[in-house]
C-alpha cells in the first residue's frame, strides 16, 4: 500500500505529516511511503533525508495524490494555491485521507469528501481514552503549544523568569498564572516552573489539582463546591455564581502576576472569556498574556488572533499555530501518532477498518462516501470508564497519582477496617497474656520466675535492636543470629559433664557437633558476606 | 571455675551478643558486630568448658574440632546465590541440637527438684523438644525446596489444617501423659511427640511455595531461637534464654517485615500453610489483561540506556537464578562511567530470603550506597528515564495498587511503570509466583526483553563496550575511580 505525505498548503503551516524517522517506521509496517518534493522543507527535513530513509519523492501534489492509497495530512484539505484546485479533487476514489478534519466545524467539507467516495479518518476525533493515548495528536500538539506559550511569553517579557541574586542586585522571580490545566496548561506549568518562575494555576476541574501540584505549581481554589469535569477531558460550562467567583479571583490575580497563559477551551463552542479588558488594564506594565484559545475566539477580551501587539503596556500574544513554530518536533510527534494509528489498523499487510475498534470507529468520519460522524455513543457504562481513563490520560504527562485515587482509597479503607479488627484482637491478646502471667505468678516457683524475667526482657531488647537493622543487612543478620543460636551447644556440654548415663552423653555430643557446625559456619559466612559490602 | 565467674562470663557474652546485633544495623559497623558475636561465643564456650570435668575434654574436643572444621569449610565454599539453602540447613542443626539436648536432659534428670519445679521442668523439656523437632524437619524441607530437591510448588494435603490441629492436639495429649506417668512411659511419650512434631514441621513447610521462602526462612530463624530459649529454661541457663530470645525476636521481626511486604497476615504465616488461597482467584485475574507486548532487542536496550540520564535497576529472583549479578555490576560500571545515574531498587521480598538481593549485588561489587530500599526509591520513578527490571514480576505488578480484586491487592510494589520507559527482562510471558497476570507488560511504556537474563545483559554490556570505543567524548574507563 502506498502512503503519501504531501506538502502542507495552509499559509504559515510548517509541519508535515511524516518525518524521515516516522516514514522508516511506516515502512516497517509494510507501507510504501511517497513524499511530495519539499514537503518537509519548512520543518527542516530535506528531500535527501527522506530518500535516505527509503521514501520515493514525487515532484508535485496532483501526481502524488493520484498514486496514493492513504494520504497523511496535518491540516484539513483546502484550495491548493499552485494549481487552483481543491485538494479533495486530487483524491482518488476509494483512497483514505487521515489528518485533522474538525468535522463539527467543517460540515460542508465533510459532505464534499463523502461525495468523492473516499474514507476519512479525523485525528482530532480519536477518542481520548488511555489505549488511544499514543495516537492522540491533540495531546501531543497541545503539549507543544503549552511549552511554546511559555517560550513566547518569556520572549516578550523583559525580565528573568527565575529569581536571582547577583552582584548587580536582586531579581525577583516572575509570577505566572496558567488558566486551564489540560495537556497544554500542564506543559506550560512544567516549562514555566523549570525556568524558575512562581507558577499558579486554575482549573474548574478539581481532579487536576494533584497534577498541578505534582508539577510544583500552586493550585488556586475557589470556595465553591462545583466540579467542572466534563466529557473527553474538557471542562463543562459552569454555573453563573461560579463564574462570578472565578472572575473575582482572576481580577485579583491579574494585579499580581506578570504573565498569564490561558488555555481554556470548550469543545464545539467559543472559548470562554476569562480575562476582561479591565483585568488587562490592571496588569503591571510589561506583563505578557499568551492566549492559546485565540483561534476559538480567545480567553482574553483584547486578543487579536494571529497577532502580537501591545495594549496599554501589556503584550498580548494571540498566535494561533504554536505547534507549527516548532515544526520539526511537532512533525515528529504527529508522525508518530499517525504511525500508531496505522499500526492499530493492521499495518500495510493486514490493513482494514475495524468498526468494532472504538478508537478507529471514533476517528472514522467518512467511510467509502458515507458520513459516519458523529460516531454512535458508547454504552453508558463504558462512557463512565472512558471518562475515568480520560482523567488518567490527562494526568499521564504530569504522571500524577490522581488516576490511582480510587483503588488507593479502597485499599486504605480496607486496611483501616483490618486495623480496627486487629486492635480488638490485640486487646484480647493482652488480656490472655495478663491471665497467663497471673497463673504463672500463683503456681510457678521463684527460680522459674527469674528465668522468665530474663526471657521477657531479652525479647524486648531483641525487638528494639533488630528494628534498627537495615534491610540490606537482613541476610547477614540471619546468619549471625543463626550462629549465635548455636549457643545451644552449652546445653550439650552440660550433658557431657553429668556423666551419669551414656545415652545422654552421646546425645549431648551429637548436639555439640551440629551446634559447632552452626557456629563456625554462621560466623564465617557472615564475615565473608560483610567483606563484600563496599561503598 | 566458680559459679559466680561463670555467671559473669555469661553476662559478658549476652552483652556481646546484643552489641553484635546492634552493630549489624549499619554496613560500617556490621563487621565489628560480627566480631563481637564471635568473641561472645568464645567467652561462653570457654567459660562453660572450664566448668566441666576435666575428663570430658577429650570427648568435647573430638566433636568441637570436626564441627568447627565442617562449618568453616561449608562457609568458605558456599556460593552467594545458595545462601538461603545454607541458612536453612543451619537452622535445622539448631533444631536438631535442641531436640537432642532436650532428650539427653530428660535422660539424666536430677531428683533434687520439688514437685512443682519438676513439673515445670518437664513442661520445659517437652516444649523445647517440640519446637526443636518442628524447626528441624521444617528447615530440612525448606533446604530441599531451595535446593530444588523437593518441588518448590506448594504441596497441599487435603484437610491440611485439620491434620496440623490434630498433630498439636496429639502432642498436648502426649504431654499430659508425659507429665503424669513415670519415667519409662514418659520417654516413649516424648519420642512419639517428637515424631509427630517432625511430621508437623514437614507438613507446615511443604505447603509453602518458592516465592514465600523469605517468610519461611525468617520464621524458621525465629523458631530456632525459641528452641534455644526453651533449652535455656530447662537447663536453668540464662545465657541460652537471652540468646534464644534475641534470635527468636529477630526472626519474628524479619518475618513480620516480609509479611508486610507481601501484605499477608502475620498469624497465618506463623501457623504456616499460606499461599494456597491465591490459586482459585488467578483465573479471574488473568482474564482482565490482554493485548500485545512490545519487544526490544539487547542492542536497542543498550542504546536506550546510553541515552538515559537516570536508570533504576530492579532485580528479582530471576537475577539470582540466571547468576546475572556480575553482568549487572558490569553494566552499572559502564553506565556510571558515562555519567548516568544508576540506582537499584530492592523489594523487601525479592529473592528467597530477606536481603538476598543485597548480598548478591554486594558479591558482584555493586557499591551499597546505590542499592536502595523500596520506600527510599519509589518516589523517584517518575523522574527516571529507564527502569531495567531483571527477573522480577510480582514485586513490580501494578495490579497490586490498581485492581482491588487482585490476589496481591494492597501489597506494596515498586512503581516502575511511572518511569518514562521500562525494560522488563524475562524468560517468557509466564506469570509470577502468585499466578497473577502482570499488566505492567502491556503498558505503553514497557518493552520486553525476552531470554536468559545473563546472556542479554552480556550482550548489552558488549554493545556498550563497542559503542564506547566509537565515541570519543567519554572519559576512559581506566581513569575513573570505581570503588573506594
Amino acid at each position: 500500500m502506498k502512503v503519501a505525505i504531501p506538502k502542507e498548503v495552509y499559509p504559515g503551516e510548517c509541519r508535515v505529516a511524516g518525518t524521515p524517522e516516522t516514514a522508516k517506521q511506516l515502512m516497517k509496517l509494510g507501507f510504501n511511503v511517497l513524499v511530495e518534493s519539499g514537503a518537509g522543507e519548512n520543518a527542516n527535513f530535506t528531500n535527501d533525508a527522506y530518500i535516505q530513509a527509503g521514501c520515493s519523492i514525487v515532484a508535485d501534489a496532483p501526481s502524488l495524490w493520484a498514486q496514493a492509497d492513504i494520504v497523511l495530512k496535518v491540516r484539513p484539505p483546502q484550495l491548493h494555491p499552485n494549481f487552483g484546485k481543491h485538494e479533495i479533487e486530487f483524491l482518488q476514489e476509494g483512497s483514505t485521507l487521515i489528518g485533522f478534519i474538525w468535522p463539527a466545524q467543517n460540515q460542508d467539507l465533510l459532505e464534499k469528501l463523502a461525495a468523492c467516495k473516499v474514507t476519512v479518518l479525523a485525528m482530532d476525533a480519536i477518542p481520548r481514552i488511555s489505549r488511544a493515548q499514543k495516537m492522540d495528536a491533540l495531546s501531543s500538539m497541545a503539549n507543544l503549544a503549552g511549552y511554546r506559550a511559555v517560550i513566547e511569553a518569556a520572549n516578550h517579557f523583559g525580565r528573568f523568569l527565575n529569581g536571582q541574586i547577583t552582584a548587580a542586585g536582586k531579581v525577583p522571580p516572575a509570577k505566572v498564572l496558567v488558566i486551564g490545566a489540560g495537556v497544554a496548561g500542564l506543559a506550560a506549568i512544567g516549562t514555566a516552573k523549570s525556568l524558575g518562575a512562581i507558577v499558579r494555576a486554575f482549573d474548574t476541574r478539581l481532579v487536576v489539582r494533584e497534577q498541578v501540584e505534582s508539577l510544583g505549581a500552586e493550585f488556586l481554589k475557589l470556595d465553591f463546591a462545583e466540579d467542572g469535569s466534563g466529557e473527553g477531558g474538557y471542562a463543562k460550562v459552569m454555573s453563573d455564581e461560579f463564574i462570578k467567583a472565578e472572575m473575582e479571583l482572576f481580577a485579583a490575580q491579574a494585579k499580581e502576576v506578570d504573565i498569564i497563559i490561558t488555555t481554556a477551551l470548550i469543545p464545539g463552542k467559543r472559548a470562554p472569556l476569562l480575562v476582561t479588558q479591565e483585568m488587562v488594564e490592571s496588569m503591571k506594565q510589561g506583563s505578557v498574556i499568551v492566549d492559546l484559545a485565540a483561534e476559538q475566539g480567545g480567553n482574553c477580551a483584547c486578543t487579536h488572533p494571529d497577532e502580537v501587539y501591545r495594549y496599554k503596556g501589556v503584550t498580548i500574544v494571540g498566535l494561533t499555530n504554536l505547534p507549527s513554530r516548532m515544526a520539526q518536533q511537532a512533525s515528529q510527534l504527529y508522525g508518530t501518532n499517525l504511525y500508531h494509528l496505522l499500526a492499530e489498523m493492521g499495518g500495510g499487510n493486514n490493513y482494514q477498518i475495524n468498526f468494532e475498534d472504538e478508537v478507529i470507529r471514533g476517528a472514522l468520519v467518512v467511510h467509502k462516501g458515507e458520513i459516519t460522524w458523529p460516531p454512535p455513543k458508547v454504552v453508558p457504562a463504558d462512557t463512565k470508564t472512558s471518562k475515568q481513563e480520560d482523567k488518567q490520560k490527562e494526568s499521564s504527562d504530569s504522571s500524577s497519582p490522581a488516576a490511582r485515587e480510587i483503588p488507593a482509597a479502597a485499599v486504605q479503607t480496607s486496611s483501616l477496617s483490618s486495623s480496627g479488627q486487629s486492635s480488638s484482637s490485640s486487646d484480647l491478646w493482652l488480656l490472655l497474656m495478663g491471665l497467663a502471667l497471673l497463673g504463672i505468678g500463683i503456681s510457678a516457683p521463684a527460680s522459674f520466675l527469674s528465668h522468665l524475667t530474663v526471657f521477657v526482657l531479652a525479647c524486648f531488647v531483641g525487638w528494639q535492636v533488630i528494628w534498627n537493622v537495615k534491610p540490606a543487612l537482613h541476610t547477614p543478620l540471619m546468619s549471625v543470629t543463626n550462629a549465635i543460636s548455636g549457643i545451644i551447644i552449652i546445653g550439650g556440654m552440660l550433658q557431657l559433664s553429668g556423666g551419669s548415663s551414656l545415652s545422654a552423653t552421646i546425645l549431648g555430643a551429637i548436639a555439640i557437633l551440629v551446634g559447632t557446625i552452626n557456629i563456625s559456619g554462621g560466623f564465617l559466612v557472615t564475615q565473608r558476606m560483610l567483606k563484600m559490602f563496599q561503598k | 571455675m566458680t559459679n559466680n565467674l561463670l555467671t559473669v562470663a555469661y553476662i559478658g557474652a549476652s552483652a556481646l551478643f546484643i552489641l553484635s546485633l546492634g552493630g549489624l544495623s549499619e554496613q560500617q559497623t556490621a563487621r565489628k558486630g560480627n566480631i563481637y558475636g564471635i568473641i561472645g561465643m568464645l567467652i561462653a564456650f570457654v567459660a562453660t568448658a572450664l566448668s566441666l570435668d576435666a575428663n570430658s575434654y577429650g570427648l568435647l574436643a573430638s566433636v568441637v574440632i570436626p564441627g568447627a572444621a565442617i562449618g568453616a569449610m561449608v562457609a568458605s565454599r558456599v556460593a552467594m546465590t545458595s545462601m538461603p539453602e545454607l541458612v536453612a540447613i543451619l537452622h535445622s542443626f539448631v533444631g536438631m541440637a535442641a531436640v537432642l539436648v532436650g532428650i539427653a536432659n530428660y535422660l539424666q534428670q536430677s531428683q533434687s527438684l520439688t514437685q512443682v519445679e519438676s513439673t515445670i521442668h518437664q513442661i520445659e523439656i517437652f516444649v523445647g523438644v517440640f519446637i526443636g523437632a518442628v524447626t528441624f524437619t521444617g528447615s530440612v524441607v525448606a533446604f530441599g525446596k531451595l535446593r530444588g530437591i523437593i518441588s518448590s510448588k506448594p504441596f497441599l494435603l487435603p484437610g491440611r489444617h485439620l491434620l496440623n490441629l490434630s498433630a498439636i492436639a496429639a502432642s498436648v495429649w502426649l504431654g499430659f501423659l508425659f507429665l503424669t506417668r513415670g519415667n519409662s512411659t514418659g520417654l516413649e511419650a516424648l519420642l512419639l511427640m517428637c515424631a509427630i512434631a517432625s511430621l508437623l514441621g514437614i507438613n507446615l513447610v511443604m505447603a509453602i511455595g518458592g516465592a514465600d521462602m523469605p517468610v519461611v526462612i525468617s520464621m524458621l530463624n525465629s523458631y530456632s531461637g525459641w528452641a534455644a530459649a526453651a533449652a535455656g529454661f530447662m537447663l536453668s541457663n540464662d545465657l541460652l534464654i537471652i540468646t534464644g530470645a534475641l534470635v527468636g525476636s529477630s526472626g519474628a521481626i524479619l518475618s513480620y517485615i516480609m509479611c508486610k511486604a507481601m501484605n499477608r497476615s502475620f498469624l497465618s504465616v506463623i501457623l504456616g500453610g499460606f499461599g494456597g488461597q491465591t490459586a482459585p482467584e488467578t483465573a479471574f485475574a488473568s482474564v482482565r489483561t490482554g493485548g500485545e507486548v512490545a519487544k526490544i532487542t539487547a542492542e536497542d536496550t543498550a542504546e536506550l540506556l546510553r541515552s538515559a540520564k537516570s536508570v533504576i535497576i530492579v532485580p528479582g529472583y530471576g537475577m539470582a537464578v540466571a547468576q546475572a549479578q556480575y553482568a549487572v555490576s558490569e553494566l552499572t560500571k559502564h553506565l556510571r562511567v558515562r555519567g548516568v545515574q544508576v540506582r537499584f531498587g530492592i523489594h523487601p521480598v525479592a529473592g528467597r530470603m530477606p536481603g538476598h538481593m543485597n548480598v548478591l549485588l554486594a558479591e558482584a561489587k555493586v557499591p551499597y550506597d546505590i542499592v536502595l530500599e523500596m520506600d527510599e526509591i519509589n518516589e523517584d520513578f517518575p523522574k527516571t528515564d529507564v527502569v531495567l527490571v531483571i527477573g522480577a514480576n510480582d514485586t513490580v505488578n501494578p495490579s497490586a495498587l490498581e485492581n482491588p480484586n487482585s490476589p496481591i491487592a494492597g501489597m506494596p510494589v515498586l512503581e516502575v511503570w511511572k518511569a518514562s520507559t521500562v525494560v522488563v527482562m524475562k524468560r517468557s510471558m509466564a506469570s509470577g509466583y502468585a499466578g497473577v497476570e502482570n499488566p505492567l507488560f502491556y503498558k505503553d511504556n514497557t518493552l520486553m526483553l525476552f531470554g536468559d537474563a545473563k546472556k542479554n545483559l552480556d550482550a548489552i554490556v558488549a554493545k556498550f563496550a563497542q559503542l564506547s570505543e566509537e565515541s570519543v567524548d567519554i572519559p576512559q574507563p581506566g581513569k575513573v575511580v570505581w570503588s573506594t
